[in-house]
């Protein structure tokens, strides 16, 4: 089992690596590296299947891009009109919202390269959620923070749970003779599945309770204090130190405030994770091939960052004139690189 | 071990204590079984071993529960997770986890265990309950009986001395039932794990029991004592019982290897009687308007005299449905003719309730053709197809919308075109004793159940589906319905049962089909297929076989 957290920061690398271009070429060959590892590596688990919804997802926000496009028109001056549509004339008070009007080439592609570079980054999420169970991250998290994770991991359950009992009570209102599509149906379904979720939920948080969940242990009120005190005056210090950093005559202060803020602030969350006594059963370790696995992505985003400053017109290729994008040989290689853990990965057996 | 002082509880806003006098100890090391009709308070008194009654429920507890010495009024739910491993009716709603390993580990981790601990109780336990070779899978995955002994497993892990168990089998089939009891068994024998347990179906459990304590009726002081001493007292009782008692036998027997013993007796009795030997289980007391279809005729009775429609309420034809990893059904061939009630029965995961919703075009299928009441389910609009079939629901509240018993059968009327007031009429008759202004979530499982039928019913289908009715009903509901289902029949209503419940299946069913894998792998009279399967025969055959009686009512009908 490869670390979770590797697969993260992997999938995360490569998200970074499809911020810093629009050449569609690479977006192309970001989508399709993801695709082959996930393909590769991913385990037969119900979450591995989020992969194809992660797809349609992206799919959604180009299509939904383009036709923001075509309808709102664009910024983008263009000279190849494709299809003039009808423009609405709008009151004065409006001025600078355009619906309908000239529809250019110029624009369909400026806004066919921003929705790839979002739907790559989409889909690189979701090759992540394919390859490592969210969930399984938690168990990297200190222990003062484990709880509340527990606690997220089961709200974020709660969604797939409300689509079935949605898809459940919409198939029992056939039964009663009454037409199970429509959004009627599904408004009349609403509070049975409310009521519902809620009564799965009171009965977890039994269960959770009779099972141990937020035991705490014992812990001198020295350590209770200085915990309390560690933490608000961590967090306040990131704070000031935050305002600092970003206001033009905090330049001298920001930086270590912010930096003893943060310490302060880990400082308290250890300390804190003494009042739990939680134990990790077979925590992930990170050994050799998760390292790997998180360079190559981290290697991908900092190579195009550096390939973006290096030859920002092969990244960004023009709209306006409309030229054909090339595909530049060694961002494309460095690409390439995100391909790693397809082969340093543990393999199920099949 | 666990001790209850004179304990009452009172929920919040409640008049009268869902329990009181609860004045009982268990002792180290013993199975005690809380047996009693529903809405008694069994799961209150379970709740109060947990901690989660009154902390978690609220209400208000009078008296005093101690387990392994610690006051229950003192110690919070989690405080005692290391001395009561709690499992409730739902497993599904126990899971924190998603996969079999971590959710073994998931109580001890709680607990703070050393990891080395951990590993090793993980072991232990996974070959305990065997589940070695389910290690890795997503709990989502797992069947029912599987994920029960997930469940079971991840209170045992940190070796409690206490388990409370609420209606563990009740939703399992009877293979997969024996499986869990025979871990728990383990348990009180090798561990000495102390088990406390709920459960209706006595036949499957009363066996197990060291001690058995009946709750008789609510707010009724709890009886504790041997299972035979108290089998005689109990308003609730296993079709063997039953049959002790009817033929006076004392002390009496809970197994049925100790009542075929004493059975000799009244079998030579019996053989001198007409053996109901391939007929159906006893006609309906009322004259029927349509015959009971005769066994060497009901695959081909094509036309019975008077049924008022020309076409069969179910005619499947090769049916097959295909689901992304499975294939659901295959090949399935059935005929279901009026007046005719059939028992499907298999493991969980088997296809039955596949096949119902294919009945009433909740599923499509994927190959072969399906009729109902000569229409074609899935491509029939729902307000057509109420009138040739109704289907009650694994859980009848999903057909239940309104938040009143008087405006659920308004709204009924209204989807079946019914006259105003039929379905109030019917539910009166169903079952008298259900006010108007209740909220359909206030009532019990039977009370609900009926709802539903009565909902079901008022478009008046010729063809009448349930899916496992009887879960969670009582042995007195469970005799009510008996009762509808035979009545219903005699009318000339087709009734589809799918059903875990071999008592049930016997005492209604003409005919039983067994699927396998989406198979039929038998089909034919109900006495003749489950005499002949050791998990499928009711506790009567067994007793009295090689004569083939299938119920207690037989038997007192036949001695009359």
């Amino acid at each position: 089992m490869l670390h979770p957290g590797a697969w993260w920061l992997w999938s995360l690398g490569l998200g970074t690596a499809a911020t810093r271009t629009t050449n569609p070429l690479l977006l192309a060959l970001l989508i399709a590296t993801s695709a082959y590892v996930v393909a590769t590596c991913r385990s037969r688990t119900p979450w591995s299947r989020s992969y194809s919804a992660f797809l349609q997802l992206a799919l959604a926000v180009l299509l939904i891009r383009l036709v923001f496009a075509v309808a709102l028109g664009s910024p983008v001056p263009g000279t190849h009109v494709i299809v003039t549509l009808p423009e609405l004339p709008l009151p004065h008070w409006a001025q600078g919202i355009r619906l309908g009007g000239r529809v250019t080439a110029e624009s369909l592609v400026f806004a066919f390269y921003d929705g790839l570079k979002l739907a790559t980054l989409l889909i690189c999420v979701g090759a992540a959620n394919a390859l490592a169970n969210p969930s399984r991250l938690l168990k990297s998290l200190p222990g003062a923070l484990y709880e509340t994770g527990v606690a997220v991991v089961v709200a974020l359950t709660f969604a797939p749970n409300l689509i079935a009992d949605v898809q459940r009570l919409r198939a029992a209102r056939r039964l009663r003779g009454r037409p199970d599509r429509g959004v009627r149906g599904l408004l009349h379904v609403g509070l049975p599945v409310l009521e519902g979720a809620l009564e799965r939920s009171v009965a977890l948080a039994a269960a959770m309770d009779a099972r141990g969940y937020g035991r705490t242990a014992e812990v001198p009120p020295a350590v209770r204090r200085t915990t309390a005190a560690l933490t608000l005056g961590g967090l306040l210090g990131v704070c000031a130190g935050t305002y600092g950093l970003l206001t033009a005559e905090g330049g001298t202060y920001g930086l270590p405030l912010l930096l003893a803020g943060v310490a302060a602030a880990l400082a308290g969350l250890r300390l804190g994770g003494r009042r739990s006594p939680r134990t990790r059963y077979r925590p992930d370790r990170w050994d050799a091939r998760a390292w790997l696995v998180a360079g190559s992505g981290a290697a991908v985003a900092a190579l195009l960052t550096l390939a973006a400053a290096d030859d920002p017109a092969a990244l960004h290729p023009g709209v306006v004139p409309l030229v054909a994008p090339t595909l530049p040989l060694w961002p494309a290689a460095a690409v390439l690189l995100g391909l790693l853990p397809s082969f340093v990965a543990p393999k199920e057996p099949s | 071990m666990i001790r209850f002082e004179d304990v009452s509880v009172t929920y919040d806003g409640a008049a009268e204590p869902a329990v009181r006098g609860v004045d009982f100890e268990v002792p180290e090391g013993e199975l005690v079984l809380l047996v009693g009709p529903s809405g008694v308070g069994k799961s209150t008194v379970l709740g109060a071993v947990s901690g989660l009654v009154p902390h978690f429920t609220g209400g208000t507890l009078r008296g005093r529960v101690t387990v392994a010495g610690r006051d229950t009024r003192t110690h919070k739910p989690r405080e005692l997770a290391d001395v009561v491993g709690t499992v409730g009716q739902d497993p599904l709603s126990h899971f924190v986890t998603d996969t079999v390993e971590d959710e073994l580990a998931y109580g001890m981790e709680s607990l703070g265990l050393p990891p080395d601990v951990m590993r090793r109780r993980v072991e232990e336990t996974l070959d305990l309950l065997g589940l070695a070779g389910l290690r890795d899978r997503p709990i989502a995955t797992l069947s029912g009986g599987q994920q029960q002994r997930v469940a079971i497993g991840s209170v045992l892990t940190p070796h409690p001395k206490v388990l409370v168990l609420d209606e563990p089998t009740s939703a399992l089939d009877p293979a997969a039932a024996e499986e869990v009891l025979a871990v728990l068994q383990r348990l009180v024998h090798d561990l000495g794990t102390t088990v406390l347990m709920a459960e209706h179906r006595l036949e499957r459990v009363i066996q197990y029991a060291d001690q058995v304590a009946v709750l008789p009726a609510a707010g009724a002081a709890p009886l504790l004592g041997t299972p035979a001493g108290m089998m005689a007292v109990s308003p609730v009782y296993p079709p063997v019982v039953d049959l002790g008692r009817l033929a006076d036998w004392s002390p009496l027997p809970l197994t049925v290897r100790d009542a075929r013993r004493r059975a000799g007796d009244l079998r030579e009795r019996l053989a001198a009687r007409e053996a109901p030997h391939r007929t159906p289980p006893a006609p309906s007391p009322r004259p029927t308007s349509t015959p009971a279809p005769s066994p060497s005729r009901w695959r081909i009775r094509r036309t019975p005299s008077t049924a008022p429609t020309p076409a069969l309420p179910a005619e499947i034809h090769a049916l097959s449905v295909r689901r992304p990893q499975v294939e659901a059904l295959r090949r399935v061939t059935l005929t279901i003719t009026p007046g005719e009630t059939v028992a499907l029965m298999g493991r969980n995961g088997a296809g039955k309730s596949t096949l119902l919703n294919t009945l009433v075009g909740l599923v499509e299928p994927s190959a072969g053709t399906v009729r109902t009441g000569g229409l074609t389910p899935h491509r029939t609009p729902p307000r057509d197809l109420v009138r040739h079939v109704g289907l009650v629901p694994q859980e009848p509240r999903d057909l239940l919308y309104a938040d009143t018993v008087a405006a659920e059968c308004t709204a009924a009327d209204q989807d079946a075109q019914a006259a105003p007031g039929t379905c109030r009429a019917l539910l009166t008759d169903l079952l008298p004793g259900i006010t108007d202004d209740t909220h359909p979530r206030d009532l019990s499982e039977g009370q609900r159940l009926t709802l539903a039928l009565a909902v079901v019913l008022t478009a008046r289908p010729p063809l009448l589906l349930l899916d496992e009715p009887t879960r969670g009903l009582d042995y007195a509901a469970k005799t009510r319905l008996v009762g509808v289902l035979r009545r219903l029949a005699a009318e000339g209503h087709a009734i589809v049962l799918a059903t875990h419940d071999v008592e049930l299946a016997a005492e209604l069913a003409h005919r039983v089909v067994l699927l396998a894998e989406g198979e039929v792998i038998a089909d034919g009279p109900t006495a003749d297929v489950v005499v002949s399967s050791p998990s499928f025969a009711p506790q009567v055959t067994k007793i009295l076989a090689p004569q083939q009686w299938l119920t207690v009512a037989q038997v007192r009908e036949a001695l009359a």
